[in-house]
C-alpha cells in the first residue's frame, strides 16, 4: 500500500478500534447486554489470538527447508519462556531473536 | 501545574506500563520502517490507533494490500476483548465530561488493567487522575514507536525474521488468554478455523475466514464451551 491508501487504511484501524473501546458506553450504559453478546466477548479472545498465530505464518512455505520447523521451534521457545518467566517482554524479544537467529544463520 | 498532586499519582501508577510500551513500542517502530515505511507513519498510528496487537497486524495489512471492508472487519474482532472493558469501568467514567472521549480511547489492556486493580485516592479529583493516566500510557506507546521507527531508519542491519515478533505477540496473547479462561477448546476451534481457511480460500481472504468459521463452530458449540473447565 502507498500514499492516499495506506492513510485509508489506518482511518479505518482508528475507528474500528474506537468503535470496540466505545461500544459498551453506548449500548450498555442502561441496560444489561445480551448473554450471547458476553458469551463471543467472552470466548472469542482466545480464538482469535490463535487464529493470529496461523495468519501470522502465511507466508511460510510448508514444502520448502525448513518446512516448517524453525517457526515450530520458535514457537515452542516461546511457550516455555512465557511459562517459565511470565514476562511478555523477554518472551517476545528472545523468542523473536531465537528466530532471527535460525533463519540468517541456518 | 493544576492538579498536579494527580499528575504524580498517575505517574506512579503507570511506571509499570512504561517499560512495556515503550519496548513493545520499539519493536513496533522497528518492524515499521524495515518494511519501508516512514518513521511518522509510526508517529500516526500510535496517536490515532493505539492498540499494540492491531498496529503489528497493520502491517501485514499494508503489505498484502488488504481490502478495506476486511480490515474494518478484523480491526473489529482482534480487538474484541476492549468491547468488555467498558462494562467494568461505566461507574467511573461517568460524570469525566469533556475527558470522557479520551478515556475511553485510552483503555488499552494495561490502562484497563491499572483503573480496575488500583483504586485511586479518594482526595484526588479522579477525572483528571485517570485522564493524567491515560495520556501517559499512551505518551509511553508513541515515544517507543518513535524511537524504534527513528532508529530503524538509521541504523541497517539485517531485519530477515524480524517479522516473527507478530507471531511472538500472538503467542504470548494466547498464553494469557489460556490463563483467564482454563479451556482448550476455543484454541481447537481457532486453530481449525484457521487451517481450514488456509487450505480453502487465498490467503488474501484467509483472515476473514476463519473469523467466520470460528463465529459458527463457536455458536454451535456454545454449551460445551461454557460448561468445559467448571
Amino acid at each position: 500500500m502507498q500514499g492516499i491508501e495506506l492513510y485509508l487504511a489506518i482511518l479505518v484501524m482508528a475507528v474500528a478500534n474506537y468503535f470496540t473501546r466505545v461500544f459498551p458506553f453506548l449500548f450498555y450504559a442502561k441496560k444489561e447486554p445480551p448473554s450471547v453478546v458476553l458469551y463471543i466477548e467472552k470466548f472469542f479472545p482466545p480464538i482469535i489470538m490463535t487464529i493470529l498465530i496461523f495468519y501470522s505464518l502465511n507466508q511460510v512455505e510448508l514444502s520448502e527447508f525448513s518446512y516448517g520447523s524453525y517457526e515450530l521451534l520458535s514457537i515452542l521457545f516461546i511457550l516455555f519462556l512465557h511459562l517459565r518467566f511470565n514476562n511478555y517482554l523477554v518472551s517476545i524479544i528472545a523468542g523473536t531473536l531465537f528466530y532471527m537467529g535460525l533463519v540468517q544463520y541456518f | 501545574m493544576r492538579y498536579s498532586r494527580e499528575f504524580k499519582e498517575a505517574f506512579k501508577v503507570s511506571i509499570p506500563v512504561m517499560m512495556g510500551y515503550t519496548v513493545l513500542g520499539f519493536a513496533f517502530g522497528l518492524l515499521l520502517v524495515s518494511f519501508d515505511y516512514p518513521w511518522y507513519l509510526a508517529l500516526i498510528m500510535s496517536i490515532f490507533i493505539y492498540a499494540g496487537a492491531l498496529q503489528f497486524l497493520a502491517i501485514g495489512f499494508f503489505t498484502a494490500k488488504a481490502g478495506l471492508f476486511d480490515i474494518a472487519i478484523s480491526s473489529i474482532f482482534v480487538n474484541i476483548r476492549q468491547s468488555f472493558y467498558g462494562l467494568s469501568v461505566l461507574k467511573k467514567f461517568k460524570k469525566t465530561g469533556w475527558m470522557k472521549p479520551y478515556l475511553i480511547f485510552g483503555l488499552t489492556d494495561e490502562n484497563y488493567g491499572l483503573l480496575t486493580t488500583i483504586e485511586a485516592n479518594d482526595q484526588l479529583s479522579k477525572k483528571h487522575y485517570y485522564f493524567y493516566l491515560a495520556l501517559l500510557n499512551q505518551s509511553y506507546w508513541v515515544f517507543g514507536s518513535v524511537m524504534g521507527a527513528i532508529f530503524g531508519s538509521m541504523i541497517t542491519f539485517n531485519t530477515q525474521g524480524l517479522e516473527f515478533s507478530l507471531t511472538a505477540l500472538f503467542v504470548v496473547l494466547a498464553i494469557e488468554q489460556y490463563k483467564k479462561s482454563k479451556r482448550f477448546l476455543p484454541f481447537i476451534i481457532g486453530a481449525l478455523s484457521a487451517i481450514l481457511a488456509m487450505i480453502s480460500v487465498s490467503s488474501n481472504n484467509m483472515l476473514i475466514v476463519s473469523i467466520v468459521l470460528a463465529l459458527v463452530a463457536m455458536l454451535l458449540l456454545k454449551k460445551r464451551i461454557e460448561n468445559a473447565g467448571n
